[in-house]
C-alpha cells in the first residue's frame, strides 16, 4: 500500500489518546521495573537469608573481629618457598605441566586455621600448607591443604554454622557447649568427621604434619581418561607427636618458631601423595573418607627451603583459591570448592584494598629471618 | 501496521547489535549473581563470564569498526535537540563500556594475578604487573561500571521503547524491525 507509506512518511501518526499514552507509559515503566527486580533479586537483595560471599564474611568477623589486611580465615601464617619436584609417575593420570618430570617453582603459605592474626599457637588447631606451583611458561596449580584427614563440614553453610558455634563465650573464653550441641545436632555428618579427626592425633609441629587436600578433584590425561583424585603432603622429616612440654610454652608463636628454626636449618619436605579413588567413592563430601586400600601415587617432593614473614615474604599477594587448576586437574562436584573460590576471592579483595594499613603478622621479618641461625 | 519510515540499519549491524545485546545482558546477571553466591553454580558462572567478557571485547571492536564503515541510519528531524543529544551520549556511554568493562575485568585478574583462563588451556597474557593496589582499585570499579552499564541499558531500553510505542518514529523499527522489505526502503527527507 504506496499509499499508507507515503502517508507514513509525510504525516505524524494518529495522536494517542491520553489514555492510550497513559497505558503505553506504564508498559514501558513495567517492562524497565520488571528488569531491575530480576537483576535485584539475582543480587540477593531480597533473599537476606542467601549464603553468600558478604554473609560469610559477616560470619567470619562476628566471630573473629575485624582484621583489615589479613585473611578471613588462616589469618597467621608466614611465606615459605622452594620447589616441587616432580617424577613423572602422575603422567599416566594427569596431563597438567606440573607433573611432567622436573622442577617448578613454589610460593607457598603456613598458617593456622582461625581468623584472629595473633592467636597463640595450640597443638590442635588446624594446621595448613598452602601452595602455589607455577611452572614457568605454563598453567600454575594452587593448593590449599591441612592437618587433618577429613573436613568437619562438606557445605557452606555447614562451615558457617560451625564458625558460628565455636566462637568463644566471652564469659568463659570457650565456645558456647549448648551453641556446639545445637550446630552438632543438625549437622551429623561433622559428628562422624570429628571422630575421624580424633583418631590421628597433632603431631609435633608442622614440618611433620601430613596436610590432606581434603577436596576431591578430577585428574584427566592426555587420552582425556579423568579419574576422581585426592591428595596429600607427607613429610619427609620424622613424625613425633606433641609432647606436653611444648604445648606448656609461654611461646605464643611455638609451633611457627620451631618451623622457622627447623627451614632455617635445612630445607623442609613432603611428598605429594596422589590417592586415586573408585566408582562409588564420594567426591561430593570433603567429610567422608575414601576406603584405606585405594591406589596411592607419589607424585614427587615438595621442598621447602626459605621463610619469611608476610611482611615481604612473596604469599602474601596471592590468593590460593583452589580452583586455580592447570588443565588436566578438573574440579569435582565438591561444594566446598565453588564456596572457598568465592568466599577466598571477596576475602581477597577486601584486604587488598587495606594493604598499606595492615601490620606486620605475629611473626615479624626479624623473626623469620634469625630463628634457627 | 503503519511500515517503518526511517533506513533500518544494515543486516550485519543489526545481528551484532541484539547478539551483543544478549551477551551483555548475560553478563551483567551472571556478574551480579555470581558475586552474592557460594553455592556451585559459582565456578560455572565464573568460568562462562571471562570468555564471554573477551568475546564482547572483540566484537565490540568489530562493532566500532562496522559503524564508522556503515553508519546508523539518521534519527527522525522531528526528535527536539535534548532528545538527540541524550541519544548521542548514551550511545556514547554505551560503547564506552562495553569496550572498558572487559578491559577492567582483564586488568583486574591481571593484578591480583590470577591466570586469565578462556577454555581449558588456553589463558590469556596478564595486561597489568602483579600488584594488589591495583586489584583494589580495579575491582571495585568493575562493579561499579557494571551498575552504571545496567543502568544505561535501562535508559536504553526505555528510550526504544518510547520511540516504538509513543513517538513511534520508526527508530525502534530501525533496529528491532526483521520483516524481509519488499519494498524500497523510505527514508526520512529531513535528517540530518
Amino acid at each position: 500500500m504506496p499509499q499508507d507509506e507515503s502517508r507514513a512518511v509525510a504525516a505524524p501518526k494518529r495522536p494517542l489518546s491520553g489514555r492510550g499514552m497513559l497505558r503505553r507509559l506504564g508498559a514501558i515503566g513495567a517492562v524497565l521495573v520488571c528488569a531491575a527486580i530480576l537483576f535485584a533479586a539475582v543480587g540477593g537483595w531480597f533473599s537476606p537469608g542467601r549464603m553468600t560471599q558478604s554473609h560469610m564474611v559477616a560470619g567470619f568477623e562476628e566471630v573473629n573481629g575485624s582484621h583489615p589486611g589479613f585473611r578471613l580465615n588462616h589469618a597467621k601464617g608466614v611465606c615459605v618457598a622452594g620447589s616441587f619436584e616432580s617424577n613423572g609417575q602422575a603422567i599416566p593420570l594427569s596431563k597438567a605441566v606440573v607433573f611432567q618430570v622436573g622442577r617448578v617453582p613454589v610460593i607457598g603459605r603456613i598458617s593456622l586455621a582461625g581468623g584472629m592474626p595473633f592467636q597463640a599457637d595450640k597443638a590442635p588447631t588446624v594446621r595448613s600448607m598452602a601452595l602455589r606451583l607455577a611452572p614457568p611458561g605454563a598453567e600454575e596449580w594452587r593448593t590449599g591443604t591441612v592437618n587433618i584427614p577429613v573436613f568437619a563440614v562438606n557445605s557452606a553453610q555447614g562451615f558457617y554454622d560451625q564458625t558460628l558455634a565455636s566462637a568463644p563465650d566471652p564469659a568463659t573464653g570457650k565456645p558456647d557447649p549448648d551453641k556446639m550441641n545445637a550446630f552438632l545436632a543438625k549437622h551429623p555428618e561433622t559428628v562422624k568427621a570429628m571422630a575421624i579427626i580424633k583418631k590421628s592425633p597433632p603431631s609435633s609441629g608442622f614440618a611433620d604434619s601430613t596436610f590432606y587436600g581434603l577436596d576431591a578433584f578430577r585428574f584427566v590425561n592426555a587420552a582425556g581418561v579423568s579419574v576422581p583424585v585426592r591428595w596429600s603432603l607427607v613429610p619427609l622429616q620424622p613424625v613425633t607427636t606433641e609432647r606436653p612440654t611444648q604445648s606448656a610454652t609461654t611461646d605464643d608463636n611455638y609451633l611457627f618458631d620451631a618451623m622457622i628454626a627447623q627451614i632455617n636449618a635445612h630445607p623442609l619436605q613432603w611428598r605429594l601423595m596422589i590417592t586415586v579413588g573408585e566408582v562409588g567413592d564420594p567426591t561430593n563430601d570433603a567429610t567422608l573418607p575414601w576406603p584405606a586400600d585405594r591406589r596411592e601415587i607419589e607424585a614427587g617432593t615438595v621442598r621447602l627451603d626459605h621463610v619469611s614473614s608476610e611482611a615481604t615474604g612473596r604469599c602474601t599477594d596471592v590468593n590460593y583459591d583452589p580452583l586455580v587448576l592447570p588443565s588436566g586437574i578438573e574440579p569435582s562436584d565438591d561444594p566446598l570448592l565453588s564456596a572457598r573460590s568465592a568466599v577466598y576471592a571477596r576475602s581477597f579483595t577486601l584486604r587488598a584494598g587495606v594493604q598499606p594499613e595492615k601490620p606486620p603478622g605475629a611473626l615479624p621479618a626479624e623473626d623469620t629471618r634469625t630463628a634457627g641461625k | 501496521m503503519i511500515p517503518t519510515q526511517l533506513a533500518r540499519f544494515p543486516i550485519f549491524s543489526r545481528v551484532l547489535h541484539w547478539l551483543m545485546a544478549a551477551m551483555i545482558l548475560a553478563m551483567l546477571f551472571i556478574g551480579i549473581g555470581m558475586v552474592a553466591s557460594v553455592s556451585e553454580r559459582y565456578e560455572l558462572l565464573v568460568a562462562i563470564h571471562r570468555p564471554l567478557g573477551i568475546a564482547i571485547l572483540g566484537l565490540v571492536v568489530i562493532r566500532f569498526l562496522n559503524r564508522l564503515f556503515s553508519p546508523p541510519p539518521s534519527l527522525p528531524g522531528t526528535m527536539p535537540p535534548v532528545m538527540r543529544l541524550a541519544a548521542k551520549a548514551s550511545h556514547i556511554l554505551l560503547y564506552a563500556l562495553m569496550f572498558i568493562m572487559p578491559l577492567v575485568g582483564w586488568g583486574m585478574l591481571s593484578a591480583a594475578s590470577y591466570p586469565i583462563v578462556l577454555f581449558g588451556s588456553l589463558q590469556l597474557p596478564p595486561i597489568l604487573p602483579h600488584d594488589l593496589a591495583m586489584y583494589a582499585w580495579l575491582r571495585p570499579l568493575h562493579t561499579d561500571l557494571a551498575y552504571l552499564l545496567f543502568a544505561t541499558f535501562l535508559a536504553h531500553v526505555a528510550a526504544a521503547l518510547f520511540h516504538g510505542l509513543i513517538r513511534r518514529d520508526g527508530v525502534l523499527a530501525s533496529m528491532a524491525s526483521w520483516r524481509r522489505s519488499s519494498r524500497t526502503p523510505i527514508t526520512g527527507d529531513n535528517q540530518i
